[in-house]
C-alpha cells in the first residue's frame, strides 16, 4: 500500500522522530560494539602477537611525538607559571605548578590527543580499509571473531599505552620546565624539585593513571568502532577517520573534566 | 545440497532480492549471471551468512542458517571457502602467511603441517615460491590465485567465488576459470561462482541460474541457458541493452 504523505504540520515531528530514533541506534551499535569487544578482551583465547604489534602501533610509534610535544608543553608551562609567580614572589613553587598541571591536567588529556591524531586516526583508516576490500568480512567467513584480532588488541594495547605513554609525557615535561626554569631563569634546582616532593602526592599520580587508562579505552574503541563502521569507498574511510578524531578529541575533554569532577 | 526458498531483501525503500528461490546440487558447479547491481553479491552474501534475510530461509545441507548466529553459524561456516571480489587478502602478511592464516587460527593444524601445506595449496595456483611476497607486490591476477589458494587450503566441502575474475585480461580470466574447474575435478567441492563473464563462464558450468531484479528467472544448464528463449536472458548473453532502460 502506498504511503500517505505527511501533512506539512507533522514534518518537524517525524524529522526529530527520525533524527531521535538515529541517534538511539547508533548509541545502542556503539555500546553493543564495546561489550562485544570486551568480551573479545577477557575470554580466550588472548591474541597475544596482535596485541604486541598493537602496542607497537599505538605506543611505540608514537613516541617521538609524545616526547616533542612533551618536553615543550613543559617549557612553555615552565616559562608561563615563571613569569607569573615572579610577580607575587612565589617562584619557589614554579616545580609543583609544572607539576601538578602536567601529571593531574596536561599530561594525560596532551597525551591522549597526541595519540589520538598520531595512531587513532591510523587505526580507523586501517580498519576502515579492511572493511572496505572485505578483509574484516573474510574473518568472518573463516568462523574467525574480527572483534578477537582486531578490537580487543587494540583496547588492550590503549590500556596498556595510555598511562606509559602519559608517564613518559609527564617526566619529559618536568624536565622542560626544569630546563627553562632552572637552566635558563635561574631558579635553584633543590627549590625545583624539592619543592615538588612537598607538594605532590599519590593522590595526583592516581588522578592522571586513571585518566589516562579511560582515555586509552575511549580513544580505541571510538577509533575501531568508527573503523569498523566505515561507509563506501575512499569517501567513507576519509569520513570515518575525520569523525574518529573529532570524536575523540571532543569526548577526551568532556570526560576529563568528569573525571576531574570526581578524583579532586 | 544448498536450498534457497523465498529470498527478500530490502535495503531501505529498495527491494533487491524478491522471493529468490534456488537449488544448488553437492558437488556441481553453478554459476549465477546477471547484470551489474542486480542482487548477485547481495545474494552471495546471504549464502555465507554476511547479510540477514527479511523473508524466505537458506537450508546448507538440511540446516537452515537464516536463523543462526555466532558459534551456530560459525559451525555452518567451517565447511566454506569464500574468494571475494577483490581477494580481500590480508595487507600486512604475505601470500604465504595469507593461506596459512585459517589453517592456523581456524583448524590449528601443527606449524610443519601448515608449511607443506600451503607449499601446496600456492603450488597448485601456480605460485610455488611466490610465498615470500605481499599482497601489494604482486599482480590483480596473482592475488586472485592466492584467495583461491587461501578459500581451498581447507578443504572445504562449498566454495564460494565472487566474481573471481572482474578486472583481469581475457587470457586471465581464461586461466581462472579453468584453475576453478581443475581445482573441483580434484576436489569435488561444491561451488557457488557469481559472475557475468559471458560466454567464458559457461565453460565451467553444470548449472546456469540467471538473476534479475531480484528473482531467478532462468536455471539450466550451459546450453538450455545460452538456448533460452527469455527475452530477459537472451538480451543478457548477447549484451543487449534492455529496451525499456532507453538511451
Amino acid at each position: 500500500m502506498p504511503e500517505r504523505p505527511l501533512s506539512p504540520a507533522l514534518r518537524p515531528f517525524d524529522a526529530v522522530g527520525g533524527w531521535t530514533i538515529a541517534v538511539v541506534d547508533s548509541l545502542g551499535r556503539f555500546g553493543t560494539f564495546f561489550g562485544e569487544a570486551l568480551g573479545a578482551v577477557v575470554t580466550p583465547p588472548f591474541k597475544v602477537r596482535a596485541f604486541l604489534d598493537r602496542i607497537n602501533f599505538i605506543g611505540y610509534r608514537s613516541l617521538l611525538i609524545i616526547l616533542l610535544t612533551g618536553a615543550f608543553t613543559g617549557m612553555v608551562l615552565g616559562l608561563q607559571i615563571y613569569l607569573t609567580l615572579v610577580r607575587f614572589g612565589s617562584e619557589a613553587f614554579l616545580g609543583p605548578a609544572v607539576a601538578l598541571s602536567l601529571i593531574r591536567e596536561l599530561g594525560p588529556v596532551l597525551a591522549a590527543l597526541m595519540v589520538t591524531g598520531r595512531a587513532g586516526s591510523a587505526l580507523t583508516a586501517e580498519l576502515g580499509i579492511m572493511r572496505i576490500t572485505e578483509q574484516i568480512d573474510a574473518l568472518t567467513v573463516m568462523a574467525l571473531n574480527p572483534m578477537r584480532y582486531l578490537v580487543a588488541p587494540s583496547i588492550l594495547a590503549g590500556l596498556v599505552t595510555f598511562p606509559l605513554m602519559t608517564a613518559i609525557f609527564d617526566v619529559v615535561g618536568i624536565f622542560g620546565g626544569y630546563l627553562v626554569g632552572v637552566k635558563l631563569l635561574g631558579l635553584s634546582e633543590g627549590t625545583y624539585f624539592g619543592e615538588m616532593q612537598t607538594f605532590v602526592d599519590l593522590n595526583d599520580i592516581m588522578t592522571g593513571f586513571w585518566k589516562s587508562v579511560s582515555f586509552g579505552v575511549i580513544v580505541t574503541w571510538v577509533c575501531t568502532y568508527k573503523g569498523f563502521n566505515v561507509g563506501h569507498g575512499a569517501e567513507g574511510v576519509a569520513r570515518a577517520t575525520t569523525q574518529a578524531v573529532v570524536l575523540c578529541s571532543v569526548l577526551i575533554l568532556v570526560w576529563d573534566y568528569f573525571m576531574g569532577s570526581i578524583l579532586q | 545440497m544448498i536450498k534457497v526458498e523465498g529470498l527478500t531483501k530490502s535495503f531501505g525503500r529498495q527491494k533487491v532480492l524478491r522471493e529468490l528461490s534456488l537449488e544448488v546440487p553437492t558437488g556441481s558447479i553453478t554459476v549465477i549471471i546477471g547484470r551489474s547491481g542486480g542482487g548477485k553479491s547481495v545474494f552471495l552474501k546471504h549464502l555465507i551468512g554476511l547479510l540477514r534475510p527479511d523473508a524466505g530461509r537458506i537450508l546448507v545441507g538440511g540446516v537452515e542458517i537464516t536463523g543462526l548466529r555466532g558459534r551456530a553459524l560459525d559451525e555452518i561456516r567451517r565447511f566454506y571457502g569464500v574468494v571475494f571480489q577483490g581477494g580481500a587478502l590480508f595487507d600486512s602478511l604475505s601470500c604465504h602467511e595469507n593461506v596459512a592464516f585459517p589453517l592456523r587460527e581456524k583448524l590449528r593444524t601443527p606449524p610443519a603441517e601448515i608449511a607443506k601445506r600451503v607449499e601446496a595449496a600456492l603450488a597448485q595456483v601456480g605460485l610455488e615460491g611466490m610465498g615470500a611476497k605481499f599482497p601489494a607486490e604482486i599482480s590483480g591476477g596473482m592475488r586472485k590465485r592466492v584467495a583461491i589458494a587461501r578459500a581451498l587450503v581447507t578443504e572445504p566441502q562449498i566454495v564460494f567465488f565472487d566474481e573471481p575474475t572482474t578486472g583481469l585480461d581475457p587470457v586471465l580470466v581464461n586461466t581462472i576459470h579453468h584453475l576453478i574447474l581443475d581445482l573441483h575435478r580434484r576436489s569435488r567441492f561444491t561451488a557457488v561462482v557469481v559472475s557475468h563473464e559471458i560466454p567464458e563462464i559457461f565453460e565451467i558450468a553444470d548449472t546456469v541460474a540467471m538473476l534479475h531484479e531480484g528473482r531467478i528467472v532462468e536455471v539450466g544448464p550451459p546450453a538450455a541457458i545460452q538456448a533460452s528463449a527469455n527475452p530477459v536472458v537472451r538480451r543478457f548473453i548477447r549484451g543487449e541493452p534492455d529496451p525499456s532502460e532507453g538511451h
